[in-house]
């Protein structure tokens, strides 16, 4: 679904990502993990369109994004949630993917008639709210949600906008134990629909979501492999898991 | 439940219709012409609030549109053009140009940048029109014919011109009201509120927010003409920059991105200054503190205070 082709990025004399290539198949959850300043930011940044690669390809479902906007790559399929909370803070639950499920339904260029009064988006956002199980919290102000909640709502607003990828940013920041456990069964549940590219911290839900893992130090992939095998290989464990995971 | 923007927006159309006909029996004729004034003002801010308000936009050089609309109209009377229709599509095609070029540049910024940029883009406007040597430059130009509507003189004064004066309030009202209300007003709203988020809704924002500047520097430009038919006088002056102070005074008093706010704000501006300037000469002392308790004490403005926790944003 999404494949990287040689990505290659240089601030200046600093080299932020050394030739990286890496591919999600459908149905997959790929992890990248790695220590902080490896350049995770940089790889999602340039996956997700915000800084543009110095070489390389980016595809998504087959398609060449490289060279497309961050709301054209949207567009195209790829979904995203952030590493800080990103909702719309005065808009209600139910608005806010209301208003990602509009972005792919028919034009917004509409000047007169009530967003709010459209039934189908109302019932798209409703489904897809109670699938990540907010549906009580629908009609409440975002800004209420607790921080586990706009986590969930931020899944909500990426799956409505049917993506054909998930780049998930560090899903499980600030969660404590029970909240990750919700969200872990929440993306394993929509793992088979949506392929997953996770960059995430958080060992625990790395080893229980990942069908396959990418350990980046220094802009570069220095192992690759199954989360046992990863665990086990003596590169990742010296850049990484150092201290006796 | 009943729909109490509404209401209240109902309640202002209502006394505004019947005031032509209320004013003569209190023997206050005289105020038509005021209503007039705050009604020209609150057109202007009710465009204004469409990008402050609902856009998150922070224009300082809204006035300059109405002096461009201003201008338009007068150039126009000047060449020999008078049906006001005629004179509305001049108006509407030059200040949407201009908004359209400057709109395209200014929003390559936002915050204070775009505050700042809006500003400069304002002056300029501003001192071209003080340029306009055979259009009067700085002391302005006196008009001796008025814009007709079909041949007829009925919008030039009185009544007839109160009340076209009020059609034109209550189109800007409804189309900003509906306009927020929209898929379009949707996406200004999300993009007001975050933006980051709303481009990665897929989203292209920038485009959405220069159609909301155009649209209203469009409205602010019909606001200039109305100026002109009323006036029977244009200068530079409309278009300074203090008077875009003004139009953000009147949309934050009144309450931002709410149904009512800017023509509550417009008419609270015009009405105070009128009577506090006639009962003390250093009105402006009363004025600022004024001020100063309602941003204060009432954060959504009048409105909030009319119609708690009415805003359409949320």
């Amino acid at each position: 679904m999404l494949a990287i082709e040689s990505l290659n990025k240089n601030f200046g004399a600093l080299q932020v990502s050394k030739d990286i290539s890496l591919s999600v198949a459908p149905g997959q959850c790929h992890a990248v993990i790695g220590p902080n300043g490896a350049g995770k930011t940089t790889l999602i940044h340039q996956i997700s369109g915000v800084l543009r690669q110095d070489s390389g390809r980016v595809l998504l479902g087959g398609r060449d994004v490289s060279h497309l906007s961050v709301w054209e790559r949207v567009q195209a399929g790829l979904g995203r949630t952030f590493q800080i909370t990103s909702v719309l803070p005065t808009f209600s639950v139910l608005e806010n993917v209301a208003t990602a499920v509009q972005a792919k339904t028919g034009s917004s260029m509409r000047f007169f008639t009530s967003a709010a009064g459209e039934a189908t988006l109302n019932e798209q956002a409703q489904a897809i709210l109670s699938r990540v199980g907010l549906s009580d919290r629908a009609d409440r102000p975002a800004a209420d949600l607790s921080h586990g909640e706009l986590r969930l709502l931020e899944i909500a607003i990426a799956l409505a906008g049917s993506p054909k990828l998930l780049l998930l940013d560090e899903p499980m920041a600030g969660l404590g134990k029970t909240e990750s456990a919700v969200l872990i069964d929440l993306l394993n549940e929509l793992r088979s629909s949506f392929p997953m590219l996770l960059v995430e911290h958080d060992m625990d839900a790395v080893f229980q979501l990942a069908d396959e893992v990418s350990v980046l130090v220094d802009g570069k992939i220095v192992a690759r492999g199954t989360p046992s095998e990863v665990r086990e290989n003596p590169q990742a464990r010296a850049a990484y898991l150092g201290e006796g995971a | 439940m009943m729909d109490r923007g509404a209401l209240i927006g109902g309640m202002i159309f209502a006394l505004l219709l019947a005031m032509p006909v209320l004013l003569p029996i209190l023997g206050a004729g005289y105020l038509t012409g005021l209503l007039i004034k705050a009604m020209l003002l609150a057109i202007a801010a009710i465009s204004l609030d469409l990008i402050i308000g609902h856009g998150g936009m922070v224009s300082l050089g809204h006035a300059a549109f109405i002096g461009v609309g201003a201008y338009a109209t007068a150039i126009g009377l000047e060449s020999g053009i008078e049906e006001i229709l005629l004179l509305l599509v001049i108006t509407l095609a030059v200040t949407g140009g201009i908004a359209l070029i400057t709109g395209m540049l200014a929003l390559r910024t936002s915050g204070v940048y775009f505050l700042m940029i809006t500003l400069a883009f304002g002056q300029m406007i501003y001192f071209t029109l003080t340029s306009l040597a055979a259009y009067g430059g700085d002391d302005g130009l006196t008009l001796w014919s008025l814009a007709t509507l079909f041949g007829s003189d009925i919008v030039q004064e009185g009544e007839g011109l109160y009340f076209f004066v009020l059609a034109a309030l209550f189109l800007s009202w409804f189309s900003v009201w509906r306009i927020s209300q929209s898929r379009f007003g949707r996406v200004l709203r999300a993009a007001r509120d975050n933006p980051q988020r709303a481009e990665v809704m897929g989203y292209p924002i920038v485009r959405y927010q220069l159609i909301a500047y155009v649209i209203a520097a469009c409205i602010a430009g019909v606001s200039g003409l109305l100026l002109v038919q009323y006036a029977e006088f244009v200068s530079p002056s409309i278009a300074a920059w203090q008077r875009s102070g003004d139009l953000i005074v009147a949309v934050v008093l009144g309450g931002l991105g709410s149904r009512n706010g800017a023509i509550l704000g417009a008419f609270f501006i015009v009405i105070m200054e009128e009577f506090l300037s006639s009962i003390f000469h250093e009105w402006r002392l009363i004025y600022g503190p004024l001020l100063v308790i309602l941003v204060l004490y009432a954060k959504g403005g009048l409105n909030d205070l009319i119609h708690p926790k009415s805003r359409e944003a949320s």
